[in-house]
């Protein structure tokens, strides 16, 4: 009997008073129960349109019918045929904009939670199996996966499936790429990530850190090092700034530097030396998933008040929903439709103010988002000593300008084929390099194809 | 884990200390530097590459202990292994086209100057070194610079060693003597540097410096080390650290280092302790 319910089972979560002090995980995860009860929800559709909507193509309608009937162990594994990391994705995927929009529990009320129970499973799994991977019969070819983010870890995770020698070369100091430096614990606990590290180390990858191919190796020595394939996966992490005045004071940091410090470098641990402002009122421009994610990481460091400053209206936020609710319940401020123009120091050369200017819609631009335009005299005043640039990242162009013959486009994105392969033979690429910044789970589904189509080749060859 | 194979105090407060890092070793070039991370629980800090030894799979650092990872660094001995050493980073000094240049080094800059000359040297040019401490008892490399130079001069702010003044001082002199440079390189304090770049400015000479910003990653990722150059905004650590001297925004760059100071005084209690932990570690 399906449960009619219009809406989901609620999520247990920290409450927002709470967790708005500290970084411990804010959603709770289902228990059994309520997986089940949510489970329920599912019509197990003959044409299930989720499907479609996932990147990885995870047989949504299949895990959940095995979690309502209690085989967790099952629908774990279903998940894992289609996708190598189901607690990240679970945790992090934009459900709204992929499987859960196409959901048609949601043409009369809310949709299956389908990235709930994803995670449900995956939890499950880690808490109560948790068996180490056996490795795959090595075909001793070696392959080179450069980056240790979403990409490059499921591409390496799906070639050590196939008997693949692989070695993943982080630049870090800890693998996982923005799964450690950008998002933060409170929305993906780092335990996870190294959790998935360790499975993939027990399946053969081997992981070598402070690597920074294009300056300690190039693409060219790996091959002759005797890596058959090069995969790229370096991601977007060039960040960009307003180029406003004021920009260089103290007190005025990129997002990726920010979230760095605090999540790769524990700055909120007393513990550890990394240095970090501790503010009071944070200004953080822009209104992606970094945006909230930095926003909600100055409140956790103590701050009293945290803006978001966004230039365009509250419909084109591009955050996750969920990321915009949780702000907006932990207490950030949205001053949407305000664009900064200047920051202003104190004497010491400290951030002290920034002046806004307020925006109107316009039409359509490029993107297809109406274009903000500045309503002249309309200049407004916040009182800051923190101020967050989260406008965006593109690639890095460190690699390619230290690789002949690895072009890119306009924007510094990798140019790529239909099977993966960029414009240097034998070196593959996939992930925000490819697309510039997106999801995890895009990435993880471009890893999974050029893993793919590096097999192909390799077989073909041999 | 990264282990130091030798440690030499060249004064009361600079180090070198050798280090395995044999895939850096195989690739830096003067002008480079390296991020590195004691433990766990430490900052990265980055350090310019003093020499390297290809063969032996070491790289050379050499650091003035004044934070608190430079102490925690400057606290290990040989045979210890810090947690991260990664490199190289940063583009080279460029050697190639210069006939006659004059480096600068001041305090440890002279550490960072000193492959940087050799570098000059072994690509053909003239090198005029001109070397600037306080005082007589913490000058370091004398030697080595004297084997990387044509002529060395050696300045002390206090007159207690070689020539009394400083470095601009003597810089001023060599230029309104008619002495030609196809270039100038000064690195060393900010305030230094800056004053180089003025000194030089009348005279047209070309004059590079190396910057030092604070730095996370050291790969461009996160804008920290972030300069202005020329108007321009330039990542030191993928742009750089070398820059036109006479197109940096000096003033932003001492104000932007400035940030956690007050929070490195606070934390000095915290870093005695951990010094001692370490140390108990180190001396069961």
């Amino acid at each position: 009997m399906p449960n009619l319910s219009k809406t989901k089972v609620p999520m247990p979560a920290q409450a927002p008073e709470v967790r708005a002090r500290n970084f411990r995980e804010v959603a709770l995860g289902y228990t059994p129960e309520m997986a089940a009860e949510e489970a329920r929800r599912c019509l197990n559709c003959k044409h299930p349109a989720c499907v479609e909507g996932c990147p990885v193509n995870i047989r949504i309608p299949d895990f959940i019918r095995e979690i309502a009937a209690g085989n967790y162990k099952e629908a774990y594994e279903i998940i894992f045929g289609a996708n190598a990391l189901p607690a990240l994705s679970g945790r992090v995927c934009p459900q709204e904009s992929q499987c859960e929009c196409r959901c048609v529990r949601g043409k009369n009320g809310e949709s299956v939670a389908i990235g709930r129970l994803e995670r449900f499973a995956a939890d499950w799994f880690r808490e109560n199996v948790n068996e180490a991977p056996v490795p795959a019969e090595s075909n001793g070819v070696k392959i080179a996966v450069v980056g240790s983010g979403p990409a490059g870890l499921s591409c390496a995770g799906d070639l050590a499936r196939r008997g693949y020698a692989v070695t993943v070369f982080e630049a870090l100091h800890t693998p996982g790429g923005v799964l450690v430096y950008g998002i933060p614990e409170f929305r993906l606990p780092k335990a996870i990530v190294a959790g998935e590290v360790e499975k993939l180390k027990a399946m053969g990858v081997e992981f070598m850190t402070n690597m920074v191919i294009g300056r300690v190796l190039t693409v060219d020595e790996l091959f002759e090092m005797g890596y058959r394939a090069v995969f790229i996966g370096s991601g977007a992490g060039l960040p960009m700034f307003m180029h406003i005045p004021g920009e260089a004071l103290q007190g005025v940091y990129s997002a990726n530097e920010y979230l760095t410090r605090i999540n790769l470098m524990k700055a909120y641990e007393e513990s550890y030396d990394t240095p970090i402002i501790r503010s009071n009122r944070v200004a953080v421009v822009g209104g992606g998933n970094v945006a909230m994610d930095a926003a909600r990481c100055a409140l956790r460091l103590g701050a009293e008040k945290v803006y978001i400053v966004y230039r365009r209206s509250e419909a084109e936020l591009p955050a996750r929903a969920e990321e915009v609710e949780h702000a907006k319940e932990e207490g950030v401020e949205f001053l949407l439709l305000h664009n900064p123009v200047r920051i202003l120091g104190d004497a010491a050369g400290r951030a002290e103010k920034m002046e806004c200017i307020r925006m109107e819609l316009g039409e359509p631009d490029a993107s297809g988002r109406r274009r903000p335009i500045p309503i002249p005299g309309s200049e407004v005043t916040l009182e800051v000593d923190t101020v967050i640039m989260a406008l965006g990242t593109s690639p890095n162009p460190l690699l390619c300008s230290a690789t002949p013959g690895l072009e890119t486009n306009k924007k510094g994105c990798l140019i790529v084929n239909e099977n993966a392969m960029t414009t240097r033979d034998g070196v593959y690429a996939g992930g925000d390099a490819v697309t510039g910044a997106a999801t995890v789970i895009l990435a993880m589904g471009a890893g999974k194809k050029a893993a793919a189509e590096i097999h192909k080749r390799i077989s073909a060859e041999d | 884990m990264y282990r130091i194979v030798k440690k030499q105090e060249l004064n009361e407060a600079v180090t070198r200390m050798e280090i395995e890092a044999p895939f850096v070793a195989r690739k830096a070039r003067a002008g480079q530097f390296i991020i590195f991370r004691v433990d766990e629980r430490s900052e990265r800090v980055p350090l310019t590459i003093a020499d390297y030894d290809r063969e032996k799979g070491t790289v050379t650092v050499i650091f003035q202990k004044v934070g608190l990872s430079t102490k925690l660094l400057g606290g290990l001995n040989e045979g210890d292994s810090i947690a991260d050493f990664v490199g190289p980073l940063g583009r080279p000094t460029q050697v190639e086209g210069v006939r006659r240049v004059c480096v600068i080094g001041g305090g440890v800059g002279c550490a960072i100057a000193l492959p940087s000359a050799a570098a000059f040297r072994a690509a053909g040019a003239e090198v005029d070194a001109i070397v600037g401490f306080r005082s007589r008892d913490i000058v370091i490399l004398e030697e080595e610079f004297r084997a990387a130079s044509d002529h060395l001069y050696i300045m002390t702010d206090d007159g207690s060693y070689g020539e009394h003044g400083f470095v601009t001082a003597k810089l001023q002199q060599l230029l309104e003597s008619g002495r030609e440079y196809d270039e100038v390189l000064a690195i060393g304090p900010i305030p230094m540097m800056k004053f180089v770049a003025r000194t030089t400015k009348p005279f047209g000479v070309k004059t590079v410096v190396s910057l030092n910003p604070i730095m996370v990653d050291g790969t461009g990722m996160c804008g920290c080390c972030r300069v202005t150059v020329d108007g321009r905004v330039r990542f030191a650590c993928v742009d750089g650290p070398d820059f036109d001297g006479h197109l940096v925004d000096f003033d932003e760059l001492i104000n932007r280092n400035s940030v956690y100071r007050e929070r490195e005084k606070q934390t000095e209690q915290t870093h005695l302790c951990r010094l001692d932990a370490l140390g108990r570690k180190l001396i069961p």
